[in-house]
């Protein structure tokens, strides 16, 4: 099963449609309800990071399969300013937005892979996925 | 979407129940109807219900934290209560415990927690 959804970020809406979409797709695939609401949450916070800093940009949420397991693995790209220090901004309470955003540590934590590409004045791309469980989720 | 969220008043206090997908919109509203309804009532108390929110990120979870520091400004208590526990688990991973916030389990813990905070 090949699955695929895109959302494009342009504003303070696209954020809430955004999240539905996440929520949608976690629950289709048989995430559990907390897994559900960290995939909600973790898109919630990239998709704000994507509005906040870059302006304009997209989040794709996709089904992922590997030998033994299944995901869903969200991309959150921009073309905005890129990130400066990314060691500091993987620093818990960092965030250069006046305090909005939880920032990056916290949606690290909330999924199982994590990874953050970012080229100066280019712009930023963050991957995770969430890996689907047997037991509650 | 801009959905109104009712505030109740019940004796001294007021009830808010939110049960809508919370934008930034409505919850940046919610907070300037929240603080002008303390205002006009003289409530002395507050309890907001979030049994029906299935989500908090750090934007909502900040709106929430600020008004009730300004409810407190104006020297009005607010308790938090009905929070879900995949919202609990969520917040706390996502690096937000809401420490300096009393909370409750229930409305009607809430309630008791107004009381006893407030001596009525």
């Amino acid at each position: 099963m090949a699955y695929q959804s895109s959302i494009k970020i342009l504003s303070e809406s696209d954020i809430v449609s955004a999240r539905q979409l996440g929520r949608n797709i976690a629950k289709k695939l048989g995430f559990g309800t907390v897994d559900q609401t960290r995939i909600t949450t973790v898109i919630s916070e990239l998709a704000r990071n994507i509005y906040l800093y870059a302006g304009k940009g997209e989040i794709h949420i996709e089904l992922i399969n590997s030998l033994e397991k299944r995901g869903l693995k969200i991309r959150a790209l921009d073309h905005g300013p890129g990130i400066q220090d990314i060691r500091v901004a993987m620093e818990d309470g960092y965030s250069t937005s006046g305090g909005l955003g939880a920032g990056l540590p916290g949606v690290k934590r909330l999924m199982d892979e994590f990874d953050l590409t970012s080229t100066d004045g280019k712009g930023t791309t963050v991957v995770v996925v969430k890996w689907l469980r047997g037991g509650i989720g | 979407m801009n959905t109104k969220i009712p505030i109740l008043k019940l004796y001294n206090y007021l009830f808010v129940s939110i049960q809508w997908e919370l934008d930034d919109q409505t919850a940046l509203q919610f907070q300037e109807s929240l603080l002008q309804r303390i205002h006009e009532t003289g409530a002395s108390g507050v309890v907001i219900d979030l049994t029906y929110v299935d989500m908090i990120d750090s934007f909502i979870a900040k709106v929430l934290g600020d008004v009730i520091s300004m409810a407190k400004m104006m020297g009005v208590k607010v308790v938090l209560t009905g929070i879900q526990p995949a919202v609990a688990i969520t917040l706390v991973e996502l690096g937000i415990h809401l420490q300096d916030v009393d909370t409750a389990l229930d409305l009607e813990k809430g309630l008791e927690l107004l009381q006893k905070g407030l001596g009525d």
